[in-house]
């Protein structure tokens, strides 16, 4: 029952932010998310306990074809939606210093993402899941639209090649999934797990299903939409994207992919996973020299995800600890980074970095939040992604040596793009061209100080994450190796 | 709760309060505060030696405190040990912290950001604990990486200069790519041993369970990430630059503490090092290869910190080249007297340029004895230390690691030795140039000359004793003593090679004799050229030749600028703006285009001509039937 409250409080937390009015809509919006933060935080408790009968519900839903009302969060999948949850009050509370056009519509259509999100984290039920899964891409397709910064029509196009793109990836997931129904004659996730698929079948539905994925996460060279979709959305769009929704992808790969295409994905591992490999390098060296802070962050994170995916696709146990570890960890760290990036964009107007320089002598607070992030980013011990990065490579080192250093080169790589954008925006002599630069306000402290905070209890006790993934991540790996 | 906690804590409560509440608090304060934690940790310190040094406490404190992760059945804790290794440094660490932390308070008194100077200094001390008392090497590499955190932000500490804040990022990313080799190391040990457990891979390396390949793999790793920390070849070139931070920075970080915790790491786990003979022989040889080279460097440079910079570079090179030949105590040894008279050269120095305004060339120095006696004398006796004079400490530390050179290998010995001689060479040129003859700066400069207040001369009075009596801790039988610090680090480094007891005492004396014969000719040499000679070193532009290769320092940050950092930046450009846009994007907006060019023509076929849809009706409805009826 529990679940279903989580998940009508995103969807009520909608509906009564957009009748609410522009003027009342943010704080409806976090009052509604910051509810859903206390029942989540509950739910991660009994999740903890290994209580999970409150996070099932199952219902009959259309009878032909057999589709089910069937949601059941496990510890992967609670942890994920924890994720959502708390990462959409702080994007509410992002946006809620800056006037926005039809504030109503904008938090509404925030809080009904989550609800999207919350679905597809928690839906058992592949057809419920992929409408789930459809469902994220409306919010977000608007969000971009409308309420991002610069020239409307080159946004427009950016945004439409990007629901394009990325309809056309899921539109491969439907056929799997229809091709799955008619083998299994049920959309149940255990029934498909139960599907013993010839080799060949694998062979080419592994493609069919990988490619939703490769494009959502994104995986190299599935990217291009990413980098000019973060620039040109709003904020709080390109944390929506990059914090939460890449997250299904990689979600989905461990969950759907893994389990129910075992050979396939053997067979095709090598492949995919010298891609992500390939990309890691790829993003990173991209990124050292992007003058636009949103780019740059895409790229860098292109390279994070790369190396996330990589670790799942291993099929081992420190692999799939890593990914649930820096899943969250990346939610943070880089809504985090693009914060900071909208925070420079108020006081100086643009994401140009070369514009920027010195900013550290009138912000100290900024200076010093900033920077933690940038360590997260750097995956320094003590931070949340240095547990992340640090399983995930140990997953690539058993899986093959080479990939594992190749890989690697992540924490030489990120260090030089993290501390040389660093540099350039807040050290050095303060550029002539900045007046005044106002120091964080109350409620921009209130979304970095928590992002700080998780930064280093995820760092130092990651114990808790992996405790509460352990059960599930074995189930999909007891099936991903049958 | 154990006391080693508040040992380690104390740092990091001063780093929190001089950190958030800092600005709020007045420069004694929190110059103060900074100060007495570190002296409470040196404290108890202190009493965890005495407790080994009298025998009370045989065995280690090995402490689990909590499971930091696990996965499958490797479980990874966060740790303490604190056995003889740990307690010589940890003495280092706090004794040498805490009076550099006393000279900075005098050093720093002008600076604006006087309390986050003091915050960062008690956060390295912090994560230079964790790194020595990590009782696993994740604990200990959580330490190296926070020390090299600590030392981006000390070195780039004057952020406004662009320079500085290079020389800060370059420290750190060079330090990563050593950090990869530590990490590496740590995946092949946690992979064919199964724990990262100092004590573990002890009992399985003693026990014959770790098979020489591994360990050879694992010692190398690790060697990668001890030659970017310990600044030797080819990851040495950012020491050099990271003397662009404040000079106490310099003293504690890039000469006392930090650089020697690559010598720290192999010494540690010398135990896999001792199964791995070829890993031994690289570390060796990368040893010798660095002190000379970078010896060579010094005696040409005319930067008074850049000076000893290269010279701490050359001194762990020789550091280094101990443990490759498996005198591990021998390079103890001189890791402590090193830190005695190297950190006492640095405060030296920071105390000339403190009277100088910040002047730091020594061609505009001279004759300053005469206004700084107590800089001057201390400065004297830690040159006469590195220079290897009996009876200082240095004379001691550097024999023995002579001496298990030329045991091991004629050929590192003579290396080793060459590189001692113009360590004598450079050493006195710098003495010479900044003390003797005359003032060569401004009349301005003269006027304020003075010698530098208590708070800056009474640690270098300290320093300077220790580096005179520091090598009392391991004087060799030769000389009637019975070398108290092999006793004392037996029991962790017991599986080493005594290498200094293999040669007969007659050849130790002929050794001990040919090197201080070497150290009187490179000091007299020094002595004649620039006192009584009177020479001066060129100006910029006027070297020649080799001089002028060596005054370039070789070339390699131009080497490795041409060769890694510009191809790496081009690539960007290229990679982003030809293949990203150009060619991935490309493929995809061309697929895009195909379908909207093709939707034009199919759309065609819509034409509301009832005509025509009539005709393709009946000719789909034939094509059905023809289908089915071919199929039966």
């Amino acid at each position: 029952m529990l679940l279903i409250i989580i998940l009508s409080l995103a969807l009520a937390g909608a509906v009564f932010t957009k009748l609410s009015g522009d003027k009342l809509a943010s704080k409806v919006a976090f009052l509604f998310s910051g509810i859903n933060v206390i029942a989540t935080g509950y739910a991660l408790k009994l999740a903890s306990l290994g209580e999970f009968a409150q996070l099932q519900f199952a219902s009959a839903w259309i009878t032909s074809p057999k589709i089910d009302f069937l949601l059941n969060a496990d510890g992967l999948s609670i942890l994920m939606i924890g994720l959502t949850n708390v990462l959409i009050p702080l994007i509410v509370l992002a946006s809620s210093s800056r006037k926005l056009e039809n504030e109503s519509s904008y938090y509404g259509l925030i809080l009904f993402m989550q609800f999207a999100l919350i679905g597809v984290f928690a839906a058992m039920d592949a057809f419920l899941y992929y409408i789930f899964w459809e469902l994220t891409l409306l919010p977000i397709f608007f969000i971009a639209l409308f309420w991002g910064d610069g020239n409307k029509q080159y946004r427009s196009k950016v945004v439409l090649k990007f629901f394009i793109y990325t309809l056309a990836g899921s539109l491969f997931m439907l056929f799997t999934f229809i091709y799955l129904y008619q083998q299994a004659g049920s959309f149940n996730i255990n029934d498909l797990y139960a599907l013993e698929l010839s080799n060949k079948e694998q062979y080419w539905l592994f493609w069919a299903f990988f490619l939703a994925f490769a494009v959502k996460i994104p995986v190299f060279p599935f990217h291009t939409w990413q980098p000019e979709t973060y620039t040109e959305s709003p904020t709080a769009g390109s944390m929506l994207l990059s914090g939460i929704m890449l997250k299904m992808g990689l979600y989905s790969m461990l969950r759907w992919l893994l389990p129910i295409i075992p050979t396939g994905v053997e067979a095709w591992t090598p492949v995919v996973i010298t891609l992500c490999a390939i990309g890691i390098v790829y993003g990173s060296i991209i990124a050292f020299k992007q003058d636009n802070i949103k780019r740059l962050i895409a790229y860098s994170s292109l390279a994070h995800v790369g190396l996330i995916a990589a670790g799942i696709l291993t099929v081992t146990k420190a692999g799939f600890q890593g990914s649930v570890v820096q899943m969250i960890a990346h939610g943070f760290n880089v809504i985090g980074l693009f914060f900071v990036a909208e925070i420079i964009f108020r006081r100086l107007g643009t994401y140009d970095i070369s514009k920027m320089g010195g900013i550290r002598a009138l912000a100290p607070k900024l200076t010093t939040l900033f920077f933690i992030v940038v360590l997260a980013s750097v995956a320094l011990p003590s931070t949340n992604s240095f547990i992340g990065e640090f399983l995930l490579l140990f997953g690539l080192y058993e899986y093959n040596t080479i990939l594992a250093a190749v890989s690697g080169l992540t924490i030489i790589l990120s260090a030089v793009y993290m501390l040389r954008m660093y540099q350039r925006v807040m050290l050095n002599e303060l550029k002539s061209t900045i007046t005044a630069f106002a120091d964080l306000s109350l409620s921009e402290m209130a979304v970095m100080v928590p992002i700080a905070l998780v930064i280093f209890a995820c760092g130092v006790y990651p114990h808790y994450i992996l405790k509460v993934a352990e059960p599930a991540l074995d189930i999909i790996l007891k099936n991903t190796l049958r | 709760m154990q006391l080693v906690y508040l040992l380690i804590l104390l740092p990091l409560i001063g780093f929190l309060v001089n950190g958030l509440f800092g600005s709020k608090l007045s420069k004694t304060v929190s110059g103060w505060l900074g100060s007495l934690v570190v002296l409470g940790s040196f404290a108890i310190s202190t009493k965890y030696f005495l407790d080994f040094y009298t025998g009370s406490l045989a065995a280690p404190i090995d402490i689990k405190a909590f499971e930091i992760l696990y996965f499958q059945n490797i479980s990874i804790h966060f740790g303490i040990l604190v056995d003889q290794l740990s307690v010589l440094w940890l003495m280092i660490v706090t004794g040498i912290g805490f009076l550099i932390h006393v000279y900075s308070i005098g050093y720093m008194h002008d600076d604006e950001n006087f309390s986050r100077f003091f915050a960062y200094l008690n956060l390295f001390i912090f994560f230079m604990l964790l790194l020595v008392l990590g009782n696993n090497l994740l604990v200990t590499y959580a330490g190296w990486e926070g020390v090299s955190l600590c030392s981006y932000f000390l070195v780039g500490f004057w952020y406004k200069n662009e320079s500085y804040s290079n020389a800060g990022k370059k420290a750190f990313i060079v330090n990563r790519v050593g950090d990869l080799g530590f990490l590496l190391a740590m995946f092949v040990l946690l992979y064919y041993v199964g724990s990262l457990n100092f004590s573990d891979l002890k009992a399985e390396a003693l026990g014959g369970n770790i098979p020489s390949n591994v360990a050879l793999a694992a010692a190398l790793f690790l060697f990668v990430g001890a030659a970017a920390k310990s600044a030797q070849i080819p990851l040495y070139t950012w020491l050099p630059d990271a003397m662009a931070g404040p000079t106490p920075v310099s003293a504690l970080i890039h000469a006392a503490t930090m650089v020697t915790a690559g010598i720290y790491l192999v010494v540690r786990t010398n135990f896999l090092y001792d199964l791995a003979p070829e890993a031994m022989q690289v570390v060796a040889v990368v040893g010798a290869a660095t002190a000379l080279f970078a010896a060579t460097i010094g005696i040409f440079q005319n930067d008074i910190k850049k000076v000893l910079a290269y010279s701490t570079v050359s001194q762990l090179g020789l550091m280094f080249l101990a443990v490759g030949v498996g005198a591990y105590t021998a390079a103890v040894f001189h890791v402590i007297t090193h830190a005695f008279f190297k950190a006492c050269l640095f405060l030296g120095s920071g105390s000339v340029i403190h009277a100088l305004h910040g002047e730091q060339d020594i061609r505009n120095m001279g004759g300053l004895k005469k206004w700084m006696p107590i800089t001057f004398v201390t400065f004297l006796i830690s040159s006469l230390a590195i220079s290897g004079i009996p009876p200082f400490s240095g004379f001691f530390s550097k024999d023995e690691i002579l001496a298990a050179a030329y045991e091991h290998n004629i050929g590192l010995w003579l290396v080793a030795s060459l590189a001692s001689l113009f360590t004598a060479f450079y050493m006195f040129r710098l003495v010479f140039l900044t003390f003797n003859t005359n003032f060569r700066g401004t009349e301005e400069q003269q006027k304020h000359l003075h010698e530098s207040p208590s708070l800056i001369t009474i640690p270098l009075i300290i320093l300077a004793a220790l580096a005179v009596v520091g090598g009392a801790m391991g004087i060799p039988e030769v000389f009637g003593g019975t070398h108290w610090m092999k006793n004392f680090l037996a029991p962790v480094v017991a599986s080493g090679s005594g290498a200094a007891h293999a040669i007969s005492h007659s050849t130790e004396l002929m050794l001990i004799s040919i090197a201080s014969i070497a150290a009187v000719v490179g000091i007299a040499f020094a002595y004649f050229r620039f006192v009584k000679g009177g020479a001066l070193p060129l100006k910029d532009g006027e070297e020649k030749g080799l001089q002028k290769v060596i005054y370039n320092k070789f070339y390699v940050d131009e080497i490795y600028n041409a060769i890694i950092v510009k191809p790496l930046m081009t690539l960007s450009s290229l990679a982003y703006e030809i293949f990203d846009v150009l060619v991935v994007d490309g493929v995809v907006n061309t697929l895009a285009s195909i379908t909207y060019w093709k939707g034009k023509q199919i759309r065609l076929l819509q034409s509301g001509n009832i005509g025509f849809y009539l005709i393709m009706m009946v000719l789909g409805a034939c094509a059905i039937l023809g289908i089915t009826i071919w199929q039966l």
